[in-house]
């Protein structure tokens, strides 16, 4: 090690009390000029906050009076301020990637509580910093161009506001869905609350200009199948699944809806509670206005014979031969919107959905209540005729329930108040609303609450133990009966209703884990797809080039959704306004003049990265394709691979510095 | 076994899912034994024998390997090669007289901050359980020549 060549300052951070009320950071300071001499400490100095201006003024004005060549900055985790001491190294003309932040916060100070043994470990991990400082090289970011079109996945609220937002921008946009239409689950609703807004007023407008919108192609009973690339520049495959439908030639007349012979139970768009056609679009308004077959349940693709769909086309629109095609195209970034799952309120028996006739779930009750659903609008019993005299509204199934989901699903009291306020306006019905706590805290919410309160809703505060049509007292026969602890009465209650709407959970899509995985993002062990940071990148994933919007990021309501599909918008218009990106140089390089050209690295690489020059007998690594995560590096039996930013240098340096002290410096801290 | 012997572990992680757990334990102000030094990578799939054996052979009594559950790479399926290399190195780490327990890897996703402080204390407890490992000063002819071969990769 060529120790005296280098200078290095460790800068030591109090960070208020949050490091320094368990670490003595003087200490610490003091003991790295004192011990890591050898090593090239010329300045060591502990500060309030070295994050702040002055903090980093002061290192800025070292570097550039005392000639430091390395900086450690001992605070914080490099997920937080690694960033800013490398543009504050940058801006005193030492190359950003000559400094090294050493987490004192997150893994010493805050995870510890004696101070002696937490003093002691800052001490090591601040000599593990110093020595793999010194092996860092001076790095430049990857430049990578980013290209113009944009993929949008999932033509929900979220997506079409995305595609929207980018396409009103001037930049072209790929808007896949999976289902014949756009629209999502907004389409389904009747009204939206608080405001008690038309969900199809509110949302049709969008979905036409998302579908007539020049920038925008929209790709519906579309697939993602194949996602390569990264950040700028990936090649997504998608499966257009054929409709049997010539799109050029339909003009959206819906005869051929009307003619045919074949009904079959709409278990998507309706829920299970209507019927659609073989040959049908979801709803009235769909965008796009082409219908599609749904060939296992066609007549002709059953039997051989039918072929009504086609007779009755003016045009000559249906074509039968109709295969799925492969459309290849190339975007520069992708924003996935792919919605929720609703629970299935099966799934808690004692509930008797799926047994109990007048049993709902929340999203039959929505179609229940649109005037374009199976009942046009009629609140009624399963048989279609009678009109409920009281109506029980159950709050949190499979919510804010260990059994099920822990987490607390977002909508379900403002849907269930909403559903409360469509049943006293429709029926005479005494409404119930069976809640374990109210969570109404948005603009509004909480006074569309006090009107619910005012239209004589009862609220009964408790989880509800079961619903049963087992009568045992005059008055429960033919009714279904609630039984429920009234917490705030301090009693066991039987009410009996004549319908039951459970408000189920929303959850991650059911295959969530595979679009995940397609796109290189992670889940959270829920299912929710992962933000780079809850609070301050919530559109963002650990995937740069990947965003994230509405409810596959986790529950949320309209507004949210929205929101969330313009954030994402914006991160990508910047990526396309820049240019270019900048990304970390973490790569990783074969010198070909120590390979063996074993291939043993060819099959290892995830990404294909690694190319085998045949002529030479080497391998080499593609600088674009390689993400740097370092499988290559360790495996090269030759050591013939380098990985930037991780080398092995810098790794056995660091093992070296964390084992610099005697270990028996450690005393016991836990009991 | 020494009585007040307090182990030393180095801990390996990765970037994208046990740091960020790491990190998750130190906001929600965990509390793990702080016999462990962790040491960022990109991927546990970065994991080199070498450094496992750096670390023992330099005083470490054991090394926890941490990375994302399988199926959730941020490389795809990295971690698999994590673990194949793990097992390979546990089963060459016997006929040395190391008792291979002393190496271990966890899964821990970036969201698992509680069982990352949990395994933590136990596999600190089971290092503790096993005693010092003191490789360098109990080193024997036979061993000598793997640390300096050990050293001399580390450079």
């Amino acid at each position: 090690m060529a120790e005296n060549k280098e200078r290095i300052g460790v800068y030591v951070c109090h960070c208020g009390t949050n490091i320094a009320g368990v670490v003595d950071v003087e200490e610490v300071a003091r003991w790295a000029k004192e011990n890591l001499g050898d090593q090239g400490v010329v300045i060591s100095k502990d500060y309030k906050f070295m994050c702040s201006s002055l903090g980093q003024d002061m290192i800025q004005a070292d570097i550039q009076k005392e000639g430091l060549t390395r900086v450690v900055v001992a605070a914080c985790s490099p997920h937080l301020h690694e960033k800013t001491f490398r543009v504050a190294a940058e801006r005193a003309g030492l190359n950003p990637y000559l400094t090294e932040l050493a987490s004192i916060r997150e893994q010493v100070s805050w995870v510890h509580k004696d101070k002696v043994v937490a003093t002691e470990k800052s001490k090591a991990v601040v000599a593990g910093a110093v020595s793999r400082v010194v092996m860092h090289e001076p790095l430049e970011p990857i430049i990578v161009p980013i290209a113009e079109p944009t993929l949008v996945v999932g033509g929900g609220i979220a997506g079409i506001q995305a595609a929207l937002e980018i396409a009103n921008a001037g930049h072209p946009v790929y808007l896949v869905e999976r289902e014949p239409s756009i629209g999502g689950h907004m389409a389904q609703f009747d009204k939206t609350f608080p405001t008690l807004d038309c969900s199809a007023c509110i949302l049709t407008p969008r979905m036409s200009e998302a579908g007539t919108h020049p920038n925008i192609t929209l790709l519906t009973y579309a697939e993602v199948e194949q996602v390569d690339g990264f950040v700028g520049n990936f090649d997504v495959t998608i499966r257009q699944k054929a409709r049997c439908v010539d799109t050029d030639a339909c003009t959206g007349c819906g005869i051929c809806e009307q003619k045919c012979p074949k009904k079959v139970i709409d278990d998507v768009f309706e829920v299970g509670l209507g019927y659609r056609k073989a040959i049908y679009t979801p709803f009235d308004q769909a965008v796009p206005k082409y219908p599609v077959i749904d060939r296992e349940n066609c007549t002709y693709f059953e039997k051989g014979t039918c072929r009504v769909c086609e007779k009755f086309c003016p045009t000559d629109a249906i074509n039968f031969e109709q295969e799925d095609e492969i459309i290849e195209i190339n975007v520069g970034n992708i924003i996935l919107a792919t919605g929720y799952d609703l629970f299935d309120a099966r799934r808690i028996p004692q509930y008797g959905y799926g047994r109990l006739a007048n049993v709902f779930t929340s999203l039959e009750f929505e179609r229940m209540t649109n005037a374009a659903g199976p009942t046009s609008g009629d609140i009624l019993l399963r048989d279609g005729k009678t009109v409920p005299k009281s109506v029980g509204i159950i709050h949190c199934v499979g919510s804010r329930d260990r059994n099920y989901n822990n987490y607390c699903s977002a909508i379900c009291c403002m849907q269930s108040l909403k559903f409360a306020h469509l049943v006293d306006e429709r029926t005479s019905a005494t409404v119930y609303n069976f809640y374990i706590d109210m969570r109404t805290p948005a603009k509004d919410y909480d006074e569309f609450y006090q009107r619910v309160l005012d239209e004589g809703t009862l609220f009964v505060r408790g989880k509800v133990a079961e619903v049963t049509d087992a009568a045992r007292i005059s008055g429960e026969e033919g009714k279904l009966i609630v039984q429920v602890e009234d917490t705030l009465a301090g009693k066991q209650r039987r009410i009996p209703l004549d319908m039951v709407i459970l408000s189920a959970a929303l959850e991650p899509r059911h295959d969530a884990y595979e679009t995940a995985h397609k796109f290189g993002i992670a889940c959270s062990a829920n299912g929710w797809f992962t933000e780079k940071h809850p609070k301050l990148d919530p559109v963002a994933t650990m995937t740069e080039g990947i965003f994230i919007a509405g409810a596959a990021t986790g529950p949320k309501d309209i507004p949210a959704s929205v929101s969330q599909g313009s954030a994402a918008a914006a991160r990508v218009l910047s990526y396309i306004e820049r240019g270019e990106l900048a990304l970390e140089p973490v790569r990783a390089m074969i010198n070909q003049e120590q390979c063996s050209g074993c291939r043993i690295c060819n099959d290892l690489c995830p990404y294909n990265a690694i190319l085998f020059h045949e002529d030479q007998m080497v391998s080499e690594i593609n600088q674009a394709l390689c993400q740097g995560c370092g499988t290559c590096v360790a495996a090269c039996p030759a050591g013939a691979i380098t990985g930037t930013v991780f080398s092995d240098k810098q790794v056995f340096a660091q093992i070296d510095g964390l084992l610099f002290l005697e270990k028996s410096a450690l005393v016991p801290e836990m009991a | 076994m020494t009585k007040d012997f307090e182990p030393l572990i180095i801990g390996f992680t990765c970037n994208w899912c046990s740091y960020r757990a790491a990190d998750m334990a130190g906001t929600a102000r965990l509390k793990y034994p702080p016999n462990v030094r962790l040491i960022r990578l990109m991927c546990s799939g970065r994991i080199d024998p070498s450094f496992i054996l750096k670390a023992l052979a330099g005083g470490a009594d054991g090394v926890l390997i941490t990375g994302c559950h399988p199926g959730e790479c941020h490389y795809l399926e990295q971690n698999y090669k994590a673990l194949r290399r793990v097992k390979l190195l546990k089963r060459t780490l016997a006929p040395f007289g190391i008792n291979p327990d002393r190496v271990k890897l966890v899964w821990a996703s970036a969201a698992e901050g509680v069982k990352l402080a949990r395994e933590i204390g136990v596999f600190v407890e089971e290092i503790r359980e096993l005693g010092p490992l003191n490789w360098p000063a109990r080193s024997t002819p036979e061993i000598n020549p793997v640390v300096e071969e050990v050293e001399e990769v580390a450079g």
